[in-house]
């Protein structure tokens, strides 16, 4: 008797498996495929949480279904470039303008902005919280040889950082004291809180995690810390796969007047101050 | 040591109050990772079993493959399934990347070799006597090998067990090709890499301790089929 119900078991297992991989098959071709718009962003737009407000009003609105994937500015501008996206919305304008140039993408149109900030730990071994600029900031972290945490992600974040470094005329690759994390902006500014270095971060991302960091504001309000948000649509013309309506529709969206309110108070309540600026329709910062 | 009594607090919370949200990962990782493992079964074990019960040229290096597939790294699987998923990609025509359907293939992808693997050593670990009794006793082929893999259905259990373990917990190639879309594509590991990116801790600890606990009443439920019968 025993041994049958094992038995028994097995054969209700292979049934079961049967049964369960015909549910399946239907369920793949489920989901009309046009409806789908594929946005390539940054980590700090889905980190900050900006994203989960957004995106569903405009799939309510419009009817799309928007699968957002999250990497760095760098590598959403890959995607672009291969037609395995159809929108971009990203912060590294010197490799935007490239990507337009090229042809990968149309309709580069100005979002919003906010600004980078320069954290670390609250000794500042480096003494930076003097320091006149961004620029002569980094030179001191250099010269002290101070621990800092680099992106090293080719996300937006990572070409300004890049972009500073090389106006204070140092390279810190290789350096002992530099460290590329490789990962997204919430969880570099974990690593370098727990290991007491500085980064720079987007100001979003810092104020949404703040609390439990522990790395306070050592460097911000100068020029070149502008952190500007631009989308951008994939050139159909290159990739005929690309949803074009679809991009239109959220670039219009993004540029909206309700949707420039929507970033305008996002975070304030949270946060007690806005995590971006919206910018829609103002001219370019440079 | 509070961050961890927090995330303990806020999984039990999360559960008890079935948050929609959490309630929705938890369902599609365990109808993603329980899909991939049946077909892993299907391919796996009929793979397994010609494999253990034939030979021919080429043998040693076709079971050198499968072993050597048993350690695939899901992240690798997960590169290659997203690069013949691009639109432009070979596969592209199906359209399923960044949808569960993808995260199932390549889950399966990892699964297969785990349960081919086993399945072969299992089927081949039986004394060869076992099945000149069962030809001699009037058999079909067909009857041989069925009575085959229900006599190795002891390590079969424990390759269904590691095929499951080893998707569930995977989250490599589920990122790159599922794209971890809210409401969508998150699944349980997913989701954990991205609360831990944005500093939620607490709601972290409390899917992974979701993810321990599904991946315990799964194991807990073979174990008790797999166990009915003592072995001999």
């Amino acid at each position: 008797m025993i041994k049958w119900s094992a038995k028994r078991g097995f054969t209700a297992m292979m049934i079961a498996a049967l049964f369960l991989i015909g549910m399946a098959l239907p369920a793949c071709a489920a989901g009309p495929a046009q409806k789908n718009l594929i946005l390539a962003t940054t980590t700090s737009t889905q980190d900050s949480g900006l994203l989960d407000v957004l995106i569903p009003v405009f799939e309510k609105r419009t009817g799309y279904f928007v699968k957002t994937i999250a990497v760095g500015s760098g590598q959403a501008m890959a995607m672009g470039q291969k037609g395995e996206a159809d929108v971009l919305l990203v912060h590294s304008p010197d490799a935007e303008k490239k990507f337009v140039a090229e042809g990968s993408g149309v309709n580069r149109m100005i979002v919003m902005h906010n600004d980078f900030i320069v954290v670390g730990p609250p000794a500042d071994p480096a003494a930076i919280k003097g320091a006149k600029s961004t620029v002569e900031a980094f030179k001191k972290i250099a010269a002290a040889g101070s621990l800092f945490l680099s992106r090293g992600d080719n996300s937006g974040t990572h070409a300004k950082e890049k972009g500073i470094w090389k106006a204070a005329g140092i390279n810190p690759e290789g350096q002992k004291w530099y460290q590329e994390t490789g990962l997204g902006m919430g969880q570099t500014l974990n690593v370098a809180a727990e290991k007491k270095g500085y980064t720079l971060a987007d100001r979003g991302t810092w104020l949404s995690l703040q609390a439990k960091l522990g790395l306070p504001i050592l460097k911000e309000g100068d020029p070149i810390l502008l952190n500007v948000y631009h989308v951008i649509a994939v050139n159909p013309a290159k990739w005929p796969k690309v949803n074009a309506d679809g991009a239109k529709a959220f670039s219009d969206f993004m540029l909206s007047a309700e949707t420039q309110g929507i970033v305008k108070t996002f975070g304030v309540e949270k946060y007690g101050g806005p995590l971006f600026f919206p910018d829609a329709g103002k001219p370019e910062y440079d | 040591m509070d961050l961890i009594l927090e995330g303990i607090q806020k999984a039990f919370f999360l559960i008890f109050t079935l948050d929609a949200e959490v309630l929705g990962i938890t369902l599609l990782s365990l109808k993603v990772s329980g899909t991939a493992t049946l077909i892993s079964l299907f391919i796996g074990i009929s793979v397994g079993t010609a494999v253990a019960l034939s030979r021919f040229p080429g043998r040693q290096l076709v079971v050198s493959l499968i072993n050597t597939g048993m350690g695939l790294p899901p992240v690798v699987v997960g590169l290659f399934v997203t690069i013949f998923l691009w639109r432009n990609g070979p596969l592209g025509f199906l359209e399923i990347l960044y949808t569960p359907t993808a995260i199932i293939l390549a889950q399966a992808v990892i699964a297969t070799p785990i349960v081919t693997g086993i399945t072969l050593a299992s089927i081949q670990h039986l004394p060869a006597n076992l099945r000149l009794q069962i030809l001699a006793l009037g058999a079909t082929r067909v009857q041989m090998v069925w009575l085959l893999v229900k006599e190795a259905r002891l390590p079969l259990f424990a390759a269904v067990m590691a095929g499951f373990g080893g998707v569930i917990s995977e989250v490599g190639a589920s990122i790159m090709v599922g794209g971890n879309i809210k409401g969508y594509s998150r699944v349980l590991t997913t989701a954990t890499v991205m609360e831990t990116g944005r500093g939620n801790f607490d709601i972290a600890i409390a899917l992974s301790i979701i993810l321990l606990l599904l991946s315990f009443f799964i194991n807990a439920i073979l174990t008790q089929i797999q166990q009915r019968e003592r072995p001999r």
